[in-house]
């Protein structure tokens, strides 16, 4: 059982001040893997926050982002599972999931995470799972009208994997959850 | 030479200690037989030993245990009459006869102390005696011990309203007279000590006298034990007669210790009842006293009591503490002119401690306290001393604290004048503390007066004060200044759109005066705040009535381009075109197509003329893109004209790679899926087809500058998106057209001069995998793909 921590679009300070009290209480070290991080953080200070979570942060940069050399996309595996990370501000038309898709394929990963939306999502297509954590503050979004905060946490067990989504909706923490199973990985075929 | 001193002083110590020994051996053996001569001149030979003058008071203290535990035993055997054979009062006449005079008198008052227990003779008489008495000793250390002698064996013996040595009416006045005595008699002997022997050694009998303070204390702490001794007593007779001693002494260090003793001893009740008599006696102090040690520590001992008893906080009032403490202060200040600042701030800390807990509703005496050092502070230049600025932080902390609200304490008008005293540096560090509390608490300020008072006090971090500059600051607290007013600015809130715009034009107000270094931190959250206020106003009407509405989006918007504006010419293009972007799509969401286009137009400029930086360009351009793809209020002519600006960047980025991906990015910029109309299937393919235009030219420059072709993921790419079209149901994208795509990238694959690259394959067969599903998928989606062979 390996706990991941999907979230981002944190947009501290220029669109927020910090976390809701709710969520930081939440999260406390020592109880997650692996975080990864959409973007949008903005400065530093969030990025020692998130690494005091875990040691094991991977973020990928948002175009607000303070520090210029985060990667603009990020692969890792994760027990069965191959996991892809990218802000999504790249990826137009924003929050098309069939242009979300495309990108799965191109990094041939199980489950994509990207944000830019603000928007929870979580959608099973043909090629796997398109992930979308919204914005850990509710920050405002052009994209998105009353943008709820929330983030994810998966559980990867095997080749099944859970994700909770918590969102922050009218000052009370709600949590659903979805499951989704991995077929075993195809054997690739070389095309020659 | 002081080794020497030191040595001698145990030797003789020792041998003080052995004399005490030998002597009480034989007192024991004549104890034991009951032999009353005996035992008195071998007690009279052992107390001898504390006639020495030759040890400190330390030494002398060891010397004294040993005699006062021997004392105990003979105590005993004086009581018990049938041992001896000699009646109380008789015995009090013979111990009388000892020799020297300080044996005589230990003696006395160890028999006096049974005669009181046999009560044979009333306590008070026994004890004006005795008191009297001891005036016979009038060297210093050994008379403090004597009388402390005194002291401890009638302490349990005085008359008292429940004891049993009660005589008549007045027997609690007798007791309290008599420690009364005692005690002046003691500090008469304990300020002699500072006349004795040469100035040179001060620090050494500075420290023997604070040795004994503690005998000449206790009695003050006996007073307080005597049960009878109640309020009116105290008012009265107590507390005047031992201020009279304190005064009249004219010792500095008697007069610390007492009024501090008397502040520690007595309860808190009594000092609130009796301030103004306690408070005249501070300025009859020597100069040279720290009175405002003593006053603060009365001050924090009241603080204390009301914080504890909340039930005696009318008490304060009635007795109309604060006022009187705010006087004497004042006087305290005014005698000692040449006190050092941190001393008079210091004082009112205690005063300000005092007024938050006491009287906490009562805002304007915190501003008085605020007032008065404002004006002990007016007239000088900055602080400098770190000291004296501590306490001015602690007293600017202190109503933060108290008032979790931080709006009160931007009601106090004297609050922004006592920051201006301090050096830039700590003024922008009591901002920071400011902004902490607002924080911390959640406070939200919501009125455009209080954000206005608020930036004021924060101006240290807002602006450069005069004679700092941005640049002798260290980076990182740099940043976390400005950081800090960023997420400040979220703090700032009013439901009232009216409000809340003139809430943002103040701050920006105020931080348009922050100059380059500071503008990318602050205009940021200003402008989301805009564009929330934005998102807010477009439920409600623009006119109410006929009048105009002040805060409407359209002005909202020209505020917010000439602030972007301001970013631009500090060398931030690349944020200024993402928050023209933002506001683009704010203005498309208000239905306002001039302000959009005016937005685009600002946001191409800053393209064209200030980001140079090709991988800035990349995703300049994709932000152009995305944004231009969501907008529906542009008509046709302004939206040719983008979209055309936006394909032709795109088609001039300086790698082909990114050439590609960006024209085929615009092909969005003419399907949008859920507004009819702008559907244009010819201008989709254009886009596809030149895009593959620019794939075809990036393989071959491959070829030749590398001697291979690159791989085909550009291809698979632009297959996707044909796919993309196909399913959509552009019928310019035909089964036809995939199907030559699929070849060609086979093709490519499969070249001698292609290097393989497991990833693009995986990619393609990916996307086959796609069609096959869709395929499977039957229904018109099936029947669609079936038209495409793999």
């Amino acid at each position: 059982m390996v706990l991941v921590l999907a979230i981002g679009d944190l947009h501290i300070p220029h669109r927020a001040p910090d976390l809701p009290p709710k969520f930081k209480s939440m999260l406390v070290p020592g109880k997650i893997q692996h975080i990864i991080c959409t973007g949008n953080l903005c400065i530093k200070e969030v990025h020692d926050y998130l690494k005091s979570l875990c040691p094991s942060l991977h973020i990928t940069r948002g175009e607000y982002d303070e520090d210029a050399r985060y990667p603009e996309i990020k692969t890792l595996t994760i027990g069965q599972f191959k996991l892809g990370l990218c802000h999504g501000h790249q990826v137009v038309p924003w929050g098309d999931l069939d242009s979300l898709a495309m990108l799965q394929r191109q990094l041939d990963v199980d489950i994509l995470v990207s944000g830019h939306t603000h928007q929870f999502k979580a959608y099973k297509h043909e090629g796997g799972v398109v992930i979308n954590p919204g914005s850990a503050t509710g920050a405002y979004s052009s994209i998105t009208y009353d943008v709820n905060p929330s983030f994810v946490l998966m559980d990867i067990d095997g080749l099944r994997v859970v994700v909770y989504v918590y969102e922050l909706i009218d000052g009370e923490v709600k949590v659903d959850k979805i499951d989704f199973k991995k077929t075993a990985t195809p054997a690739t075929h070389s095309t020659h | 030479m002081i080794g020497d001193g030191i040595d001698d002083e145990d030797k003789w110590l020792a041998e003080g200690i052995a004399g005490i020994q030998h002597n009480a051996f034989y007192m024991h053996r004549a104890l034991d037989s009951d032999n009353l001569r005996e035992a008195l001149k071998f007690s009279a030979q052992l107390l001898s030993e504390l006639r020495t003058s030759r040890l400190s008071p330390h030494k002398y203290y060891e010397l004294y245990m040993r005699a006062f535990d021997e004392l105990r035993r003979l105590e005993i055997f004086f009581k018990e009459e049938d041992r001896h054979g000699c009646s109380i009062p008789d015995l009090y006449e013979l111990v009388q006869h000892a020799g020297n005079i300080l044996p005589r008198l230990y003696l006395l008052c160890t028999v006096g102390s049974v005669y009181i227990k046999s009560k044979d003779a009333p306590a008070k008489d026994v004890l004006k005696d005795l008191v009297e008495m001891c005036r016979a000793v009038q060297h210093p250390i050994r008379g403090l011990f004597l009388r402390s002698y005194l002291a401890q064996v009638s302490r349990d013996k005085l008359p008292d309203i429940v004891s049993e040595y009660e005589g008549d009416a007045d027997s609690v006045m007798d007791a309290v007279d008599f420690v009364l005595q005692n005690f002046t008699e003691m500090n008469k002997l304990w300020v002699r000590m500072q006349l004795q022997g040469p100035v040179r050694v001060k620090e050494k009998r500075d420290k023997e006298r604070n040795e004994l303070r503690d005998l000449v204390g206790k009695n003050l702490h006996v007073l307080s034990q005597i049960e009878g001794v109640d309020l009116d007593m105290y008012k009265d007779t107590v507390l005047p007669r031992v201020l009279e001693q304190v005064v009249n002494c004219k010792d500095e260090l008697a007069q610390y210790y007492l009024m501090d003793c008397i502040i520690q001893v007595f309860p808190d009740e009594y000092h609130l009842q009796t301030l103004e008599t306690l408070l005249g006696a501070y300025p009859q102090l020597q100069p040279t006293v720290d009175i405002k040690t003593v006053l603060s520590q009365l001050m924090d001992r009241l603080s204390n009591y009301a914080a504890s008893s909340p039930e005696v906080l009318p008490e304060f009032l009635q007795v109309e503490a604060f006022a009187k403490f705010s006087s004497a202060i004042g006087k305290v200040i005014e005698a000692q002119a040449d006190m050092p600042i941190v001393g008079a701030i210091s004082l009112y800390v205690s005063l300000l401690t005092f007024t938050l807990r006491v009287h906490p509703d009562r805002i304007d005496y915190v501003d008085q306290v605020l007032g008065e050092c404002v004006k002990k502070l007016s007239g000088k230049s900055k602080l400098e001393d770190s000291k004296a600025t501590k306490q001015v932080v602690a007293l600017l902390s202190a109503p933060l604290e108290k008032y979790n609200d931080i709006v009160t304490a931007l009601t106090l008008s004297n609050y922004p004048r006592v920051m201006d005293h301090l050096d830039s540096g700590t003024n922008k560090i009591m901002a920071m503390v400011i902004i902490k509390s607002i924080m911390q608490n959640n406070t939200c300020i919501s009125t455009d007066d209080k954000v206005e008072v608020l930036f004021e006090l924060i101006k240290g971090l807002i602006k450069d004060l005069d004679g700092t500059s941005v640049d002798e600051l260290d980076e990182e607290d740099f940043k976390e200044e400005q950081n800090s007013v960023a997420r400040l600015m979220h703090m700032l809130y009013n439901d009232d759109p009216e409000e809340m715009f003139k809430i943002i034009c103040t701050v920006r107000k105020h931080i348009m005066t922050g100059g380059p270094k500071r503008l990318p931190f602050t205009v940021p959250p200003l402008v989301f705040s805009a564009l929330k206020l934005v998102r807010r106003l477009h439920g409600q009407e623009g006119e109410v009535d006929g009048e105009e509405v002040p805060a409407t989006p359209k002005k909202i918007f020209q505020l917010l381009n000439q602030t972007i504006e301001a970013l631009s010419y500090v060398q931030s293009p690349e944020l200024a075109l993402r928050l023209y972007l933002q506001c683009a799509e704010a203005a498309n969401d208000s239905d306002l197509e001039p302000v959009a286009y005016e937005f685009f137009t600002q946001a191409f400029v800053l393209y064209e003329e200030e980001i140079a930086d090709s991988k800035a360009q990349v995703t300049a351009i994709h932000l152009i893109i995305g944004t231009l793809q969501r907008m529906n209020v542009f008509g046709v002519e302004n939206r040719d004209t983008l979209t055309h600006k936006a394909t032709g960047y795109s088609a001039r980025l300086l790698k082909k790679p990114d050439q590609c991906r960006a024209v085929y990015a615009c092909s969005h910029l003419f399907w949008i899926d859920d507004q009819d109309g702008i559907k244009d299937g010819e201008r989709v393919l254009l886009c596809l087809k030149r895009s593959l235009r620019i794939a075809n030219a990036a393989q071959q420059m491959a070829n030749v500058a590398r001697g291979s072709n690159g791989p085909v993921t550009l291809f698979v790419e632009i297959l996707n998106k044909y796919l993309y079209f196909f399913e959509k149901e552009n019928t310019q994208i035909t089964s036809a057209a995939i199907q030559g795509l699929i070849e060609l990238i086979k093709t490519e694959m499969q070249s001698d001069t292609t290097t393989p690259d497991p990833a693009s394959d995986a990619f393609f067969a990916s996307v086959l995998r796609y069609i096959q599903f869709q395929k499977e998928k039957g229904g018109p989606i099936g029947e669609k793909y079936n038209t495409i062979n793999v």
